[in-house]
């Protein structure tokens, strides 16, 4: 007999393949156009620039091409009363699961690209600093949905969250 | 758990009415010349410098008494800027020149108090008063500091500010315990004094090579400063002239200057250590012996202990234990329970500590599999490999050999590492080890997990394994159970924390 981990129950907004694709690419061009630039304007570049460049370019594309795919299909997320627990990551996954009972603070942030696409990342903090639960790419009425759920079940649970 | 206000509902909050104003008071206005004191330490070596490097040229002495200037006025006017108080509900500290600041901490949510004297407060007869809360949300905004008050209102508020949280104001018959009456005193109980037998764990420690790197760090900063690159001159000249015999006498030198320096810093930090049980609820940890910390923590706050065993001093059968509890940050080991000292006593402690009969620490630890050992392996050993084909590649040909002398102990701290790994259970403990180097097993109290963070990387997936973190509110937030197998993993942090993993659980082969 094996223990496993199940799959949380939901998956984030498809939308979230796009804000993945927006980050990575951005990321990458800000990594690629300045080593361009001075490649361009540099009278005899060394061949380690131009080898770089290559590199970058190359590792950008695919990485921006794979990450966000991957990603949409492992993240997911799921409420219980009693507990909220989520899955996250492409390459390194991770679980993290916080008791409804712990859980001191809860909010929604929404970055420029999230704006534009209308999601939302909800987080949920308890005590440990290392302990916030962040569901990232949530559809903006999902999130605030989420949110009055889970306020409504903190304030039902007893605990002082320490 | 406490429930921090006791207020019966039907009754009006009474303090709020009656709350007489409580007087704002002044830290001491002797920090006016201790302050400059304290920073001048620090500030000496530029001076000096600035001073006596050149040829005595006029700009030289008038930076020299601007920064003087600067720094006094500065002190004024943090002086002139900061009053605090202490209310029936909280500390109040108001303090900034530029941007006020008003900081105020409720006093049922103070669990540690931290009173820190460096030499120049002591020459003066002050101390610092740092009071810290279990807050961990922001880093960096735990708590509030007095710096500095005198050290019998210092002594008084650690009286005072602990006292209160252990038996509650009885808010109900609307008196407000008068705050700043004196403290009933009881009698300590002293759990572990300092023996100076524990001196020999002062060389294994390695302090003695730290502190040569810190002093060394700022030497050679302000070096920069000045335009001279002894390092990098240094440097150089090896490239040019390499020489192993050169190198074997600096690496000698340095280790015997290191041996040397490590016994006076080991009395310098923990000369006069005493831990105690404070009738108040507290543990209280003195020490100290030009600059005295005395730091207590409220016991109920207490979420266990970690015992850290550096390389040589385990070797020397020694350890030390730290705190893992709230309100404290890690910054100059104010965690500390026990400098290093012989193993059996660090156990007696701990146990003493955590008012246990058997030490949770000393649990027989269950291995982690064998995969856990290739992937420890692989860590410490492909980094040198890596660095050694980059040198061979890319540096003179006396260089690569280095990191390949290295190869061997890597391995060996790849497998003792994996030696480390382990995990127990207890009715009331989470028992974890880690690391080879510091090897720390930290028994951390099971109704103190507030969650948990499960990771799987992508060789760990292939393996089998999962590295289980319990996040608590205390100490360091997060303890790890490294490259576990991933059903036993699970099945310990289902035991653990009962309920909280189990909805998300599947069997499978049953």
């Amino acid at each position: 007999m094996t223990l496993q981990l199940r799959t949380p129950r939901h998956q984030v907004s498809p939308k979230s393949v796009l804000l993945w694709t927006m980050q990575a690419a951005l990321f990458w061009l800000v990594l690629f156009v300045p080593q361009l630039i001075v490649f361009l304007l540099v009278s005899s570049p060394p061949t380690w620039e131009l080898a770089l460049l290559v590199a970058t370019l190359v590792v950008g594309i695919v990485h921006t091409a794979v990450e966000p795919s991957w990603r949409y299909r492992v993240h997911r997320w799921e409420t219980t009363p009693d507990a909220v627990y989520t899955l996250s990551g492409w390459l390194n996954q991770e679980w993290r699961v916080a008791p409804v009972s712990r859980i001191q603070t809860i909010d929604t942030k929404r970055g420029p690209f999230q704006q534009m696409l209308g999601l939302s990342t909800v987080t949920v903090t308890t005590a440990s600093a290392a302990g916030p639960v962040e569901i990232e790419g949530l559809d903006h009425e999902v999130a605030q949905q989420l949110v009055v759920e889970l306020t409504n079940t903190t304030q039902a649970t007893p605990g002082d969250a320490t | 758990m406490s429930t921090p206000s006791e207020v019966p509902a039907g009754l009006p909050a009474a303090p709020e009415f009656v709350e007489p104003l409580q007087e704002w008071h002044r830290l001491h206005v002797r920090m006016l010349v201790v302050r400059p004191l304290n920073e001048s330490i620090a500030m000496l070596v530029p001076i000096l410098v600035l001073l006596f490097t050149g040829n005595g040229e006029k700009w030289r002495l008038i930076a020299s008494g601007a920064t003087v200037a600067a720094i006094l006025a500065f002190s004024y006017l943090i002086w002139r800027t900061t009053k605090y108080r202490i209310t029936d509900d909280q500390v109040e500290l108001h303090t900034g020149l530029l941007t006020r600041k008003q900081l105020a901490v409720p006093r049922d949510r103070i669990r540690t108090v931290d009173l820190t004297s460096k030499p120049g407060h002591r020459i003066f007869g002050l101390s610092a008063v740092r009071i810290g809360t279990g807050q961990q949300d922001v880093p960096g905004t735990d708590g509030l500091t007095l710096d500095a008050v005198t050290q019998q209102e210092a002594e008084r508020l650690r009286l005072l500010l602990l006292q209160k949280t252990v038996a509650p104001r009885t808010a109900a018959s609307g008196e407000s315990a008068e705050p700043h009456a004196e403290p009933v005193i009881a009698e300590s109980e002293v759990i572990s004094q300092l023996d100076l037998k524990w001196l020999k764990f002062a060389p294994l420690s390695l302090s003695g090579l730290v502190a040569i790197g810190a002093v060394f760090g700022v030497l050679s900063n302000y070096a920069d400063d000045l335009g001279l690159h002894p390092v990098q001159d240094l440097w150089e000249w090896l490239f040019e002239h390499p020489s192993f015999t050169l190198l074997g006498v600096f690496v000698i030198a340095l280790i015997v200057v290191g041996l040397v320096l490590s016994i006076p810093l080991y009395i310098l930090q923990f000369w006069n250590y005493r831990l105690t049980r404070e009738p108040d609820g507290t543990l209280r940890v003195q020490r100290g012996l030009l600059t005295t910390r005395s730091v207590s923590v409220e016991e109920q706050r207490l979420r266990g202990v970690d015992i850290q065993e550096p390389l040589l001093v385990r070797a020397g059968k020694g350890a030390k234990l730290a705190a893992v509890t709230t309100g404290l940050g890690s910054k100059g080991e104010s965690n500390l329970l026990l400098p290093p000292a012989p193993l059996s006593v660090a156990h007696q402690v701990s146990q003493n500590v955590l008012k246990v009969h058997d030490d949770p620490t000393l649990r027989k630890l269950r291995k982690h599999p064998f995969a856990a050992l290739r992937r420890s392996m692989i860590r410490h050993v492909v980094p040198w490999i890596v660095i050694a084909v980059g040198l061979a590649i890319w540096a003179p040909s006396w260089a690569w050999p280095i990191p390949v002398a290295i190869l061997p102990f890597a391995a060996l701290v790849g497998w003792d590492n994996y030696r480390s790994l382990g995990n127990a259970l207890d009715d009331r403990y989470l028992v974890t080890r880690n690391n080879s180097l510091v090897r720390s097993t930290v028994a951390l109290q099971r109704t103190g997990i507030i969650g948990w963070r499960i990771q799987r990387s992508f060789f760990q997936r292939r393996s089998g394994l999962m590295t289980i973190g319990a996040t608590t509110a205390a100490g360091a937030g997060v303890y790890h159970v490294t490259d576990v197998g991933e059903s036993d993993g699970l099945a310990l942090a289902d035991e653990a924390v009962p309920d909280l993993l189990r909805p998300f659980l599947v069997r499978e082969g049953e």
